[in-house]
């Protein structure tokens, strides 16, 4: 079948099973590679996208479900402010071993950020526990959060970041 | 002496590259070659010269021909160096870690380096390996003499560029200034007069006085992370070949199974299925093993028609094990003598009777599996004659080997790209994923992308293998310990232990207890095992550190001034590497103790500390743990502090904290949430609600320290994890009276 999606602001046009996870459309038919495959069935956060700015599991979204959905994935975060201090911060704090995760968790990290500026370690605890890190970066994956946050707040937006060199 | 004694190990153990070493005579083997490239300059550098060295100072024979290690460092004329990292990148930092050291020397400003992932060919950079926390003690000399080569041959060229002595040169940020002008040239501006240069004898070169390092001992991030934070493709499971199809591969789900009859017909008909068909495979799980092969033009749809394959399987003997006929059989075995003596020091019995305490418990644990993020996958390419291969693997040389001889090519013709992988842990020094990948791209004629999904990821891994320990103790009247028997119930066959499954008769407490027995008896098992990430340790530290620390409290004092007293004097005693070195074991307790205040502060009801530590993989941690144990028994780890000794250098101190933490925390997630249970042969467990991992909320704050002692820097992957376990044991019975001695930890026994 064929399906039309909206992908980091651009429309893609797919021909696919239409009980294809969207996970296989990005990764196999787009060729976004970002998105991660970790346990098929919504358990572990590697495949995390948004879907009209709210985190979704790609691995258990059928692309027949989508519509005309605006579909941002990890290539496209970093087109917004918040997508872009978290993906300087996670590279500051170093927070990747592997790395196969931390798409995943910079998704989940970013729609939460983009609704709660400055959360509280509760907000990120009901944010990021779907997401599963393996090499177990948690304790720098808050703490990259809190200074994307910290970021956040200490400017308007992402322009002026830029001029102080945030 | 530590670095040179792997040196040695490794330059025995590494029997590739003959068929480089024939053409490249004397000077090649035993000095740096230089050749001019694309402009810049390309180092090939051979590191034989000092692993014949080292291995001599051993008395070890005569290293086997060709290059023991080597590296390339291109130099531009923008003055970009390029380092390339030989070794697989499984999430322990070695692709920046590896270079740090070579531009270190080299005397490069780290802004200046690129790095590249070598593709396999062990004759030229030798040993490609991830595993066993030994990159950092294998190549912790080699590298650095390979950078500060270069740099030797760097001030030749401007020496003889200015006309003066090479003493009047001097280097500092990829450029070499002469002293009294400070004149400067870059790197790159005489990297190709260097070339042309003889190349210094690497034995010969100076290194630099640590106290100047610039790099290493100083955090460097990741060097991939700017591009993995914006998702572009560096796993293997990102590989793309034109026109390649998808696979998957179905095995017996019951171990040493194979197929009977499958529905390949109906199958076939399936939508976008190319093929599908049998494999016939062996009875090795680490090649070819037996099932089904279903190919198809997108991954999902192969994905889809396994959902209607139908098989017949020939289960096999296997299918009558099980973890609760395991434990009933332990339990048989634990009424008996041991079957196998592993040591026996002093006079047991008469000890024992003598003993003013007799301390006796079993201890358990569970079979694991690796649960690696990134599922095992593998492209691959065979046509004409060779093979190409894009494969996540620590162990590609082996990897090689296996599918040579699977699909009948000569290993020379068999290109293996080594991808960045999604976590290793042990798992992929096994190789089948790569044997399978190359046997179904041989098959159908096309390239193959092979993808495991979780449920074959889980049930078709070499596990931890699980164990049973009976253990007593006798203590005199001072709370001494005076006898230690230890009963092994574990897996093997025919006196051998199943891969990982072993007990070293030198592991501690033995040749300080002067009455001590450890026997092993062993029950046949079909699942395959290997090694998961301290591989032995992670259960056995479980295990000794608890019974010690029983002992401590049976004797009625301080847990972790028992552990001292117990390590008596300091010496070096007999042990795996380097040996079990007690002054070290001492050095970390007593620091885990300072930083963590240890018995200093009061603590609320139902709260406690707990101490372990334990010699692992060359490296020593102590770790003190403090939990908070609920009425219902949860148990919530309130903080960490982990205490490591390392040697002389943390080569990059952002990744050892990383590290060290991810370690710990791997270790908690084993003590508190993870087992594979067998029935009818095959794994229960299939996805990560069933073997779940840690998650945020279950992280507790991890302080790091380490010592910096006189030793050659080690690794890290594995020895923060093993005491992480008895640690938070320990904390817990001090927190609530009740001692873990099974694992995972039964919270509903922890109810008050
Ligand atoms: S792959 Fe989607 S949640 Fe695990
Ligand atoms: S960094 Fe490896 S799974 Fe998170």
């Amino acid at each position: 079948m064929k399906f039309s999606l909206q992908v980091n602001g651009r429309t893609h046009d797919v021909d696919v099973d239409a009980d294809t996870p969207l996970l296989w459309v990005l990764r196999d038919e787009i060729d976004l590679k970002g998105t991660k495959f970790g346990c098929g069935v919504g358990l572990c956060g590697a495949c995390t996208v948004h879907l009209n700015g709210a985190p979704v599991r790609s691995c258990s979204l059928p692309v027949s479900g989508i519509g005309n959905g605006a579909i941002t994935t990890i290539e496209g975060i970093g087109d917004a402010p918040v997508g872009a201090r978290l993906q300087k911060a996670w590279i500051d704090i170093d927070v990747v071993q592997c790395g196969y995760c931390q798409a995943g968790q910079i998704m989940s990290a970013a729609a939460l950020l983009a609704r709660t500026p400055a959360p509280s370690d509760e907000d990120i605890d009901a944010a990021m526990n779907g997401n599963i890190c393996r090499c177990g970066t948690y304790l720098r994956i808050r703490k990259a959060i809190k200074e994307a946050a910290k970021t956040n707040l200490g400017s308007e937006s992402g322009a002026t970041a830029a001029r102080k060199g945030t | 002496m530590l670095g040179e004694r792997h040196l040695a190990d490794s330059a025995v153990g590494c029997t590739q590259g003959k068929r480089h070493s024939a053409a490249g005579g004397a000077s090649r083997r035993d000095f740096l070659k230089v050749s001019a490239a694309g402009g810049g300059l390309l180092l090939q550098f051979s590191l034989r010269g000092i692993a014949k060295a080292a291995a001599m100072d051993q008395g070890d024979a005569e290293p086997s021909a060709g290059p023991m290690m080597s590296a390339f460092v291109r130099i531009a004329p923008d003055n970009i160096v390029t380092i390339v990292a030989k070794n697989p990148e499984i999430g322990q930092g070695i692709k920046t870690m590896l270079p740090m050291l070579i531009a270190e020397e080299l005397d490069v400003d780290w802004s200046q380096v690129r790095t590249e992932q070598a593709l396999l060919d062990p004759a030229l950079y030798g040993r490609q390996h991830a595993g066993g926390s030994t990159a950092t003690p294998q190549n912790w000399e080699p590298m650095r003499r390979v950078g500060a080569a270069a740099r030797q041959m760097l001030i030749r060229a401007a020496a003889r560029r200015w006309n003066v002595d090479e003493s009047e040169c001097e280097t500092t940020s990829g450029q070499v200034v002469q002293t009294s002008t400070r004149r400067a040239l870059t790197y790159g501006s005489i990297a190709a007069d260097a070339a042309k240069l003889p190349v210094p004898d690497l034995r010969s070169v100076s290194l630099k006085d640590p106290t100047t390092y610039k790099i290493i001992g100083h955090s460097t991030p990741g060097v991939d992370s700017p591009r993995i934070v914006k998702g572009e493709p560096l796993f293997g499971i990102d590989t793309v070949v034109p026109g390649m199809l998808y696979a998957v591969f179905q095995k017996c789900p019951v171990f040493g199974g194979k197929v009977a009859s499958a529905n390949l017909d109906r199958i076939k008909q399936l939508p976008g299925v190319r093929d599908a068909f049998v494999v016939e495979g062996g009875p090795d799980p680490h090649t070819l093993s037996p099932g089904i092969a279903i190919v198809a033009d997108k991954w999902w749809r192969a994905e889809k028609a396994r959902r209607q394959l139908q098989v017949e399987w020939d289960k096999g003997a296997g299918a009558a094990q099980s973890s609760a006929g395991f434990a009933r059989e332990a339990a048989a075995f634990a009424a008996k003598l041991p079957q196998h003596t592993l040591r026996d020091d002093g006079n047991l019995t008469k000890a024992l009777t003598e003993a003013a305490h007799v301390i006796e418990a079993a201890y358990a644990y569970p079979f694991l599996a690796h649960a690696t993020l990134e599922p095992m996958n593998c492209t691959a390419r065979v046509q004409n004659g060779t093979a190409e291969i894009w494969a996540p693997t620590q162990a590609p040389e082996p990897g090689r080997k296996l599918v040579a001889s699977a699909i009948g090519l000569d290993e020379r013709n068999i290109t293996v790209h080594i991808t960045r992988s999604g976590g290793g842990f042990g798992r992929r020094l096994a190789n089948d994923y790569m044997v399978e990948a190359a046997w179904i791209a041989k098959t159908v004629g096309a390239p193959v992308k092979l993808i495991w999904d979780r449920g074959d990821d889980i049930q078709h891994d070499f596990y931890r293998p699980g164990g049973f320990h009976f253990l007593k103790a006798g203590l005199d009247a001072d709370g001494k310990v005076i006898a230690w028997q230890q009963h092994f119930v574990s897996y093997g066959r025919n006196g051998k232990f199943a891969p990982s499954a072993d007990l070293s008769p030198d592991a501690f407490p033995a040749n300080r207890v002067a009455n001590l027995s450890y026997g092993a008896s062993l029950i046949p098992l079909v699942a395959p095992t290997g090694p998961l990430r301290a591989p032995g340790d992670n259960a056995l530290a479980f295990v000794f550190q608890s019974f010690i620390d029983e002992l401590a409290h049976a004797a009625g004092q301080d847990p972790l001034q028992f552990q001292i007293d117990l390590l008596g004097k300091d010496e070096v005693l007999p042990g795996k590497g380097a040996g079990f070195n007690t002054a070290r074991v001492r050095g970390v307790l007593e620091k885990v103790r300072e930083v963590s205040g240890w018995g200093q502060r009061k603590l609320p009801d139902r709260t406690g500390q707990g101490v372990a530590v334990y010699y692992s993989h060359l490296g020593y941690f102590a770790e003190v743990v403090e939990v908070a144990v609920a009425r219902d028994g949860a148990v919530k780890i309130n903080r960490v502090w982990a205490v490591g000794d390392i040697g002389s250098h943390v080569i990059n101190p952002t990744a050892a904290v990383n590290m060290t933490q991810g370690a710990v925390l791997d270790g908690f997630a084993e003590a508190l949430l993870q087992q594979v249970t067998i029935e009818g042969g095959r794994v229960v467990q299939g996805n990560f609600d069933t073997f779940p991992l840690l998650r945020l909320t279950q992280a507790a704050p991890i302080e790091v320290h380490f010592l910096t002692t006189d030793y050659s820097p080690t690794g890290l992957g594995e020895p923060p994890l093993p005491p992480a376990i008895p640690a938070l044991c320990n904390a817990i019975f001090a927190a609530t009276g009740k001692r873990i001695r099974s694992l995972p930890i039964d919270t509903a026994q922890l109810k008050a």
